[in-house]
Order: C-alpha cells, then structure tokens, then sequence
C-alpha cells in the first residue's frame, strides 16, 4: 500500500537554513544540507527546500545548494521560492532537484503549469497555494507569501491548475500556521477527495495526533512540517511509529 | 568497473550518477554506442514520455544496441518500461527484452470511495522478491515510486508491488534488469540495490 508521507520543510536564506515563526526572529539553523541529511537518516519520505533569498545572487547560489543536496540527500526532494520559467525550472532539474513547487507565478501566468509540464512530466510540478478561510466561510488564494489577497477561491484554482498540469497541490492553511493547534482538515479533504493529484498538508501540524487527524479525517498524501522538527518537538522516528500504530500506512 | 549511464531525451541522469557517487563509483553518462558497449555496466535509467523516448533511440540506433548487450543492464522507471514488449504510452512497440507489455493505472476499474491516484507518487512495498539483485534486502522493503504505467507480471518478474492491483516492479531476463522503482532516491535500500547490480 501507498504510504503516507512525512515531510519536513527547510527554509533558506543566503544558502542557510533559518529557523523562525512567520518569518519573524530568523535564526541560523544551518548547512541545510546537513539537516536535510539528518531528516533523511531519520526517516523523512521526502525533503522541501524553500529559498527565501532575495537577492540578485539567488539564481546562482540556489543552483549550488541544489546540486550539493542532490549530491547527498539519497530520498526524493522539492525545491521552491521564486520560480517562474521553465528556464528557472531546467536549471534545478538539471543540477538534481526531483520537483520544483511554484506559487505566485503560476496565478499570474497559469499557462507556465502546462509549459512546465509538457517539457519535464506534471510529477515534478508542485502548485503550492497559500489560503486562508475569511468570514463568508469560503477559502481564498493568497499571494506573495500571504500578503496578497485575491478573489479566487482556492479550490477553483487547484482545481484550474491540476487540469493545466500541475502533478501535486502543497496547500498552507494561513489560518492554522504557527498556531500548532492542527491542519486545515475540511479545505484539504476538499482537494483531496476531488482532485485527482496527491494533495501535501501544511500549517498547523503540533504533535503526531494532528497529523493522524489529517491524514485520515483531510485524506491528505503527505504532511509538512517545520519548525516542530527544526526545534525537535515532534521527532520524525516517533512520529512514524504513532501513525504507523494507528494503522495508517508508513514506511518504518 | 567501467558504469555507463545511458544518456537520451529522457533522462534523470543526474540523480542516478550522484547516487553512484555515494556508494563509490565513477560513472560514465555517455549516447556513445562504443562507449556504452565495452562498459561492464549499463543503467538505463527514465524519466519521461515513452513514444518520444523510443523515437529518439531509433533515430540513434540505440534500441539495437542496448537489446544486444550482453553485460549486466539495469533499466530504472521508464528505462524498464522501455525494455518491455509494448506500451499504451503513445502506443509504441518498445525494445522486447522483458515479455510482458505495459499499461496505463488509469484504465484499471476503481470501485473504492476514494480512488487511488494516477500517478502513483511516494513510498511502496516490494514483495517477492527473486533475484541477487535484492541481496540484503528484507521482503517488503519500501521503495520510491513515480509512475503512470506499469508493467504486468510475467515469466521475468522478480518483484511486485500492490497499487489498485498487483504488477510487476522488478524483471529479469538473462543479464537484463529492470526496476519501476528510484533506487538513486529510495533512501539506503536504494543505494544497496545499486550496489547490488554493481556486484552481479
């Protein structure tokens, strides 16, 4: 049986991983090779490397760290943050990144999905959509990191974007991240009992019962975390134990 | 050991050339006929559509070449499916060293509340297994798999796995091999079948 991922996120500044809730009070946590690595020997089903470099130096910088993870990560991982071309798209493939995850760029320019997916196969295209629920009770999509808001509810442009290509939805609930009180579970049920694309949780995973709840109650393909793992208040050996316990399907 | 990965229009070289790496050896990634016939191993690796594959390898006299070779040649994910008899994937005649054609997930009856997804993305197990290339590798060892299609089982199965129904993940046929799954990204087990093939 197909199992259910577990998958830690890393955040990347200037090629180092920084710690940090919402972006606020960013410390250095590290080669993110070496964590990544670290992950990967504990169990982690896949990696997520997030470049939130803002500088003209990111092109070349982010294509090094790829090739050196790729270099020594021997699990499946996904790199994001200010792709928008099929050019920005080869070049990590081409230096050994497994999938790529778009965000921003995919809203604006929706046509670049099938582009992407044509040229390299809609497994390596990750739409990653930021939501959150507003008071009339829809969800909406949200852009530049949270801090766009647009009138497009969620599901309709996962939904848009799987038919234009995209292989895998990373859905980041704004209202549940950093909170650490659980997952999104009805906006990720939604996607993903009616897309026919796995759907990866992220936002609000606090202890292994919150990632139980979402992968059976949100009948999510994969979960996503941070800053649990980063500070080891969720171990990832004992988080799979849990949830393998409790007989949902995990590689041990 | 001279290991040569085959390079073409669908590939994932790369990754499985750093995952030789990791385990020690310096691999080759050539297209060159010579090159590619006096290596000791050969991995054909895949990632990709599998009529524009098998178009390119004409066009190179590839297909000839990599079905008359005679030392140890491991196929991975698309490269196996290309070495099978026939694919529904632009519904093209592959290379026949395994007897067994290939065939789309999505045309399998589901009848669940929840269908399973096409493609199958993430962590699987693989049981009976038969054959050296899975040395040391317990029964029901997870392994990393994307894919669309599958191949059947056959006579040359030494590995299956269950998604909507069993089918094979792992042939043999005399000194060909061929994986549906990554080992370059299925964690250690990975890199001991890698191993492995480089041992036979």
């Amino acid at each position: 049986m197909l199992c259910k991922r577990i998958i830690p996120c890393l955040d990347i500044k200037d090629g180092r991983t920084v710690k940090g809730t919402n972006f606020v009070e960013l410390r250095d946590a590290g080669d993110p090779v070496e964590l990544g690595a670290r992950y990967a020997a504990e169990g982690a089903d896949e990696l997520v490397f997030l470049d939130i470099t803002a500088t003209n130096e990111k092109r070349k910088t982010l294509k090094e760290l790829v090739n050196r993870i790729a270099h020594h990560i021997n699990i499946p991982f996904t790199v994001g943050g200010g792709i928008s071309t099929v050019e920005d798209v080869s070049l990590l493939l081409e230096n050994g990144a497994d999938k790529i995850s778009i965000n921003t760029a995919a809203y604006k320019n929706p046509a670049v999905l099938t582009e992407m997916a044509k040229q390299f196969g809609a497994q390596c295209v990750v739409l990653a959509i930021d939501t959150r629920l507003e008071e009339d009770g829809e969800w909406y999509v949200y852009l530049n990191g949270g801090r766009v808001k647009t009138d497009t509810r969620c599901f309709d442009w996962a939904r848009e974007a799987v038919e234009r290509g995209a292989g895998e939805i990373l859905l980041t609930s704004m209202n549940h991240d950093g909170t650490k009180q659980g997952f999104a579970v009805d906006i990720t049920r939604q996607l993903a009992t009616n897309l026919s694309v796995p759907v990866i949780a992220s936002g609000g995973g606090g202890n292994a019962a919150h990632f139980e709840e979402i992968f059976l109650k949100g009948q999510a393909d994969a979960a996503l975390a941070a800053s649990i793992f980063h500070f080891k208040e969720v171990g990832i050996p004992g988080l799979k134990q849990y949830l393998s316990e409790k007989g949902l399907p995990i590689r041990l | 050991m001279k290991t040569v990965i085959i390079k073409y229009n669908a590939g994932n070289t790369q990754s499985v050339l750093y995952a030789l790496e990791r385990i020690g050896t310096a691999a080759i990634v050539s297209d060159d006929i010579e090159t590619i016939q006096s290596a000791d191993r050969v991995i054909f690796p895949g990632v990709g559509e599998a009529s524009t594959a098998m178009a390119y390898l004409r066009e190179r006299a590839l297909d000839k070449v990599i079905a008359q070779l005679e030392q140890p040649v491991l196929g991975i994910c698309l490269g196996m499916q290309l070495m099978c008899t026939h694919t529904t994937e632009g519904n093209v005649d592959c290379l026949g060293i395994f007897n067994t054609p290939v065939k789309n997930f999505g045309d399998l009856p589901q009848k669940e509340e929840h269908p399973l997804k096409v493609p199958q993305i993430g962590w699987n197990k693989v049981y009976d297994m038969q054959s050296p290339l899975f040395k040391n590798i317990p029964n029901e060892t997870y392994f990393y798999f994307v894919h669309s299609y599958y191949a059947e089982i056959c006579e040359d199965t030494i590995g299956v796995t269950k998604y909507i129904q069993p089918y094979t993940v792992a042939l043999n046929r005399n000194n060909f091999y061929g994986v549906q799954f990554h080992p370059e990204k299925s964690a250690d087990y990975g890199e001991l079948l890698l191993k492995n093939f480089l041992d036979l």
